[in-house]
């Protein structure tokens, strides 16, 4: 592990999460994973279809909890239980297609659930307009479609709002569900410069992802599972796409980085524990 | 043209359905010879459409949270016979008749009860999981049989001499005079909060109207409130009716104060603030916010912290009381409850609600779009039965206008909507 956390010595991990267990009715969906995020970081879950990876993150993001295991949280052990402790504890999560009412508009997405009222309690849609134009402007400064609903706008606009939500809850890890998935070449390019800017403000961000493509360039480290176990983690400057295919098919680390080897890795063909 | 809508911001359905509701009355009126446009037929229309008006606001809400009630009209027909019983057989052995709390003691019992019987539905439906089509279908049934067992099917009559004014009769109106005073009131209101509004905008540096579009608006919505109300207030009581309000204040007959004008029925001022205070609730509270939220994405309203099967009970319940004011009206019109009462209104108030634009795939929807939908039902019918149609070819017309309504709602929607406006 060592010459891996050379980076980022100086600093300790946004989040761990130590030897997590989980099963469903025998089915062991993650066995003994170990993870972590630094700050300005951003890190890749990647696996098959059902190799454990979005049930890894749903127990991060408090809609599973553990069997067994730890999440530590700036050096201390979190309790997670739900979605709010884990918003409690600065962490987001972006899910794919769950993140936002179509028929509102952005700065009805952004303030859903913690609307801005004014002193007779009704809503003060002024209020939330302007500070979404902050922090949307921020983010992307092509932003326009303020009041139209977010169906009108790109898939990529879409992601802003999504994450421009994940930033008024003052995330410092960010949880994005296959940030690109169904978005085009141009969209992809924006969601990475979006990515990119997070990163320089210090978030810690986990890319969940079966598609190597969508996060191999956004990624500093890679998190490989495989039937529920972590075939390993390596840098991204350290392995081609070819090199963490192995991993994600075969669940085979490559040569020359057979020391980082995971628990649940081996050398010849995947282990099956079903 | 649709870019001076747009710069107006006008909904461009409404003004769809505005369209649509003049050719109807226009037609109408050409057909029968001039006499439907007339402030009598304009005041009677307004009277015949509030019980519906008042359920399709809270339909609405109802499929807007991409729920259905069909059981409107039962609870409807359940809450006018309880209403019935209570002012006529269970207050009077505590009060005098027509006592002046009579009526309202009434009405909150019926408010109550609707409250509950809706609530126990949006139980069913938001905890128990049952799918609101089933359980409302099944509410439908058992509520028009609880109306039956109120009174084992007798008519209840005569109600309360205050509870009748609710319906509008020819002392359930407001008078020349206060329905002045209601229109001043309102054109200020719209002045005042088209002002606010602009200047909370400008404070903000936010784009606003142009200053000409500000002017229109204001002028059309005033202008409306003072074309309806110089209207009912052109529709005078029958002389033999007039004479008789003037006996009975022991004033002298005489031809020019024989001139007695209706003014504002009780039911359409009932329709107005329901209307308003739904509006309000929908655009400025976060009960409204969360409706549409839960319509738009209910995962996604689940996950930002909402309760969603809170809101269905919410939701269901207020759709009760709305039944229980619809009950109170249409069984003061009638001046009497049957267990009848409401028996297909559930199928007007969605027909209302689905002309005015609200999506059966839920969140989207708005209130003055069931209000015009009412509307533009109940002109058919009247319509109709003025130029002496068949109830039964009625029926089919009405049938074929609604599949036509949604139809061409779709068609223009899909044709004039610009995703990337």
């Amino acid at each position: 592990m060592t010459d891996m956390t050379d980076m980022t010595t100086k600093t300790d991990p946004l989040v761990e999460m130590r030897d997590i267990h989980i099963s469903f009715g025998g089915v062991k969906a993650v066995d003994g994973v170990s993870i972590d995020l630094y700050p300005g970081e951003v890190v890749g879950v990647l696996g098959h279809n059902g190799a454990g990876k979005s049930t890894l993150i749903k127990i991060l993001s408090g809609a599973y909890q553990a069997d067994s295991g730890q999440i530590i949280v700036d050096g201390k052990e979190a309790k997670i239980e739900n979605a709010r402790d884990a918003r409690d504890n600065n962490i987001e999560t972006i899910y794919q297609n769950l993140a936002l009412a179509d028929n509102l508009d952005a700065a009805q997405n952004l303030f859903l659930g913690r609307e801005i009222i004014d002193r007779f309690g009704f809503l003060d849609d002024a209020a939330m307009e302007h500070k979404a134009r902050e922090v949307l402007h921020r983010l992307n400064p092509n932003f326009k479609k303020f009041t139209s609903p977010v169906s009108a706008l790109s898939g990529g606009q879409r992601q802003s709002v999504a994450i421009a939500r994940a930033l008024l809850f003052e995330a410092r890890v960010l949880i994005m569900d296959e940030p690109c998935a169904a978005l085009g070449v141009h969209e992809t390019k924006m969601v990475g410069e979006l990515i990119d800017q997070l990163k320089r403000d210090g978030l810690g961000i986990l890319l969940i992802s079966h598609d190597l493509h969508d996060v191999f360039d956004l990624s500093d480290r890679l998190h490989v599972m495989k039937n529920g176990k972590l075939v390993g983690s390596v840098r991204t400057e350290d392995v081609t796409h070819d090199d963490v295919l192995g991993m994600i098919i075969l669940g085979k680390m490559p040569e020359h980085l057979m020391h980082l080897a995971g628990p649940g890795a081996t050398n010849g063909p995947a282990a099956t524990n079903g | 043209m649709s870019r001076l809508l747009s710069k107006m911001e006008v909904d461009r359905r409404l003004v769809g359905l505005a369209v649509v509701l003049l050719i109807i009355w226009i037609g109408f009126d050409i057909a029968s010879g001039g006499r439907f446009i007339t402030p009598r037929n304009i005041f009677n229309l307004s009277v015949q459409t509030a019980s519906v008006a008042v359920m399709a606001c809270g339909m609405v809400l109802i499929i807007v949270t991409r729920h259905i009630d069909l059981s409107v009209g039962a609870i409807l027909g359940v809450l006018a016979m309880i209403m019935g019983v209570v002012q006529t057989d269970l207050l009077p052995q505590f009060l005098d008749y027509n006592h002046p709390a009579t009526w309202i003691l009434t009405l909150l019992i019926g408010v109550v009860i609707g409250a509950g019987i809706g609530g126990i539905q949006g139980l069913a439906v938001g905890y128990l999981g049952v799918p609101a089509f089933i359980v409302t279908l099944g509410g439908l049934l058992v509520w028009r049989g609880s109306a039956w067992w109120v009174t084992q099917g007798r008519t209840v009559a005569p109600l309360d001499h205050n509870f009748i004014l609710l319906g509008g009769g020819i002392e359930g109106t407001i008078g020349a005079t206060w329905s002045w005073i209601v229109a001043a009131i309102a054109i200020l209101a719209i002045i005042y909060a088209a002002i606010m509004e602009r200047r909370r905008r400008l404070s903000f540096e936010f784009p606003v109207k142009p200053v000409w579009a500000e002017y229109t608006n204001t002028l059309i919505k005033g202008g409306l409130v003072l074309v309806v109300v110089t209207t009912l207030n052109a529709y005078h009581l029958p002389t033999r009716a007039a004479e008789r309000l003037l006996e009975n204040k022991g004033i002298p007959v005489t031809p020019e104060n024989l001139e007695i004008s209706h003014g504002i029925p009780i039911p359409l001022l009932i329709v107005a603030l329901v209307a308003i205070i739904l509006t309000i609730v929908v655009k400025r509270t976060r009960f409204g916010r969360y409706i549409f939220a839960i319509g738009g994405n209910p995962q996604a309203a689940e996950l930002a912290g909402i309760n969603v099967k809170r809101m269905t009970v919410a939701v269901f319940a207020l759709m009760g009381v709305l039944c229980a004011i619809s009950a109170a009206i249409s069984s003061a019109r009638l001046q009497s409850a049957g267990n009848d009462l409401g028996t297909l209104d559930e199928l007007r108030v969605i027909a209302a609600v689905v002309i005015g634009g609200t999506s059966l795939a839920g969140g989207v929807g708005t209130i003055y779009g069931a209000l015009i939908g009412a509307l533009v039902m109940q002109s058919l019918q009247s319509g109709m039965a003025l130029l002496g149609v068949d109830t039964s070819l009625q029926s089919i017309v009405i049938g074929l206008v609604l599949v036509l309504a949604v139809f061409s709602d779709k068609y223009f929607h899909r044709r004039y909507s610009d995703p990337t406006a």
